[in-house]
């Protein structure tokens, strides 16, 4: 069933690009002779058939380009997480990456400067904000 | 304007006619074409769009996938390759039971998901024989929500695939209208997998955050069923926190652990207050804390119903404090507004026990939510 569907989605997409590249190639032609039908003298036709190229060229890069985003969006982007470590005596406070097995109230290692237990206060992670904020 | 451009081609033509009358025919081939099959192209152009999503949403299913079975083999350490016992977990349902006659419905849910809950949690415990308690826990929530991702990505599959097979506009309009809404939910699950595999606190969490805060360094006890609870001498009054016992995923039963800890108080309780995470509404800001009544706990219901009951029993008052974050930071790992926001909570709080309660009341403060990476 999946193999089905993913290859349905393949073929979709190779036609979709098989489009592309031939509205590119039509492109290409149309500058070209919009290129001749000025030397040639034509201005008027050349003017058309260079603004119908450009506008195909640049709709088919568009397209391109879109594709290749999607893929990139593929990727989930992970912020970092990070553990606060804090000395509950002289409150000696470190912030490090996150390590497997870490958790809130855990107890760790002595501090380096009293001999008492310090303790992940808190695990977090920060999230740049990309969104504008509303003017509401 | 595509209709008036030919004309204007052909006009001022000259020496290029060929050419204008070429294009000429190519602008109404293009008109004509558009008339009839307008629809249809905005229907490719839809199945497009679906197409890329679910794309997206098989490569999150797979990761989510490779990423549960390599923690099962990192934590288990099993004998055998897992991957085909996690294929079949991943099409595990559950039946949720008939609603004709609704009366007596919470407790035959409440079965149900017990048996639900022990099932899979056995099923974790022979995938992955070396795991202690706290990484079954954790390896349960991680399988769990690759099962969510893996149910997401069947249904978006079956519609589009409908769609294509029949051509009809209105399937697939309706799979690309609620796309969006759908891709976010699975972006959230795939972070929650994350987070789940390698025991981090996740946003759900600020209920479990706060009461462990407020009980740390108090003596603990276990109520039924995985629950904590802890005495804690509170601005004159005895408060009772609770909380689901830390640090392995685990939501325990408020319903019964609240029922239990009041009876065990004869119902001599002066006001039983939750914290929970809340869902905001977009424009809110994360983190941002607010107070209300009722009972602030989410799930299937069945906890609510016992907790409101068990309070009408006894005739005890019911308020909340929630923290406002969206669904994606509920089961993502903890923001830190969210992270910050504990010591305003702390401060709600107390001030509820000042305003409705006398000194020396008992007062139950329960912290709801999974208390994944959050010990006590
Ligand atoms: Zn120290």
């Amino acid at each position: 069933m999946s193999e089905n569907s993913s290859s349905a989605t393949t073929k979709i997409s190779t036609y979709l690009t098989m489009i592309v590249l031939i509205v590119l190639a039509l492109s290409m032609v149309a500058l070209i002779s919009s290129v001749n039908l000025f030397v040639g003298g034509n201005e008027v036709a050349a003017g058309y058939l260079l603004v119908i190229g450009l506008i195909a060229m640049a709709l088919s890069l568009y397209v391109m380009v879109q594709s290749r985003k999607r893929i990139a969006d593929m990727k989930i982007e992970a912020p970092k997480v990070m553990t606060t470590i804090e000395c509950r005596k002289c409150g000696f406070k470190s912030v490090r990456e996150f390590q497997r097995g870490d958790f809130v109230f855990k107890e760790l290692d002595p501090c380096q400067k009293c001999n008492e237990k310090m303790l992940i206060t808190a695990i977090f992670k920060e999230v740049r904000e990309r969104e504008k904020p509303f003017a509401f | 304007m595509l209709a008036v451009l030919p004309a204007v081609t052909g006009q001022l033509g000259g020496a290029g006619d060929s050419i204008s009358q070429i294009l000429s025919i190519l602008f109404y081939v293009i008109f004509i074409v558009f008339l009839f099959y307008g629809q249809r192209i905005q229907m490719y152009v839809m199945i497009r769009e679906v197409e890329g999503s679910l794309y997206k949403l098989k490569y999150i299913k797979d990761e989510g996938r490779r990423i549960a079975i390599e923690t099962i083999k990192e934590l288990g350490k099993p004998q055998t390759d897992p991957s085909a016992r996690v294929d079949r977990y991943l099409d595990y349902f559950t039946i949720s039971p008939q609603s004709m006659d609704p009366a007596g419905i919470v407790y035959k849910l409440d079965h149900i998901l017990d048996v639900r809950d022990t099932r899979l949690k056995d099923e974790v415990k022979l995938m992955a024989p070396a795991s202690d308690e706290v990484q079954v826990n954790n390896l349960e929530n991680t399988l769990e929500a690759a099962m969510a991702l893996n149910y997401i990505y069947k249904v978006v599959r079956h519609y589009y695939i409908q769609g294509k097979k029949t051509l009809s506009l209105y399937i697939i309009m309706q799979l690309q209208m609620i796309l969006p809404l759908v891709m976010k939910e699975a972006e959230a699950y795939a972070s929650a997998l994350k987070a789940f595999a390698y025991g981090q606190p996740i946003g759900d969490g600020v209920g479990p955050l706060v009461a462990a805060k407020l009980m740390h360094g108090y003596e603990t006890r276990k109520v039924p069923k995985d629950c904590v609870v802890a005495e804690v001498p509170l601005e004159g009054r005895t408060a009772l926190i609770m909380k689901a016992e830390g640090p392995g995923g685990n939501v325990g039963k408020p319903g019964d652990a609240i029922k239990a800890v009041i009876e065990e108080n004869k119902g001599k309780i002066a006001a039983v207050i939750m914290i929970d995470a809340g869902l905001k509404l977009e424009g809110e800001m994360v983190g941002e804390v607010a107070e209300g009544v009722g009972a602030a706990i989410g799930g299937p219901g069945v906890d609510q119903y016992k907790i409101e009951e068990a309070l009408v029993d006894y005739h005890i008052p019911i308020y909340a404090v929630i923290v406002k974050e969206d669904i994606g930071d509920a089961v993502s790992p903890m923001r830190k507004e969210i992270s910050d926001s504990v010591d305003k909570v702390i401060e709600r709080v107390k001030s509820v026990i000042l305003e409705r309660t006398k000194e020396g009341d008992k007062v139950i403060i329960f912290g709801v939510g999974n208390t994944i990476g959050i010990g006590q």
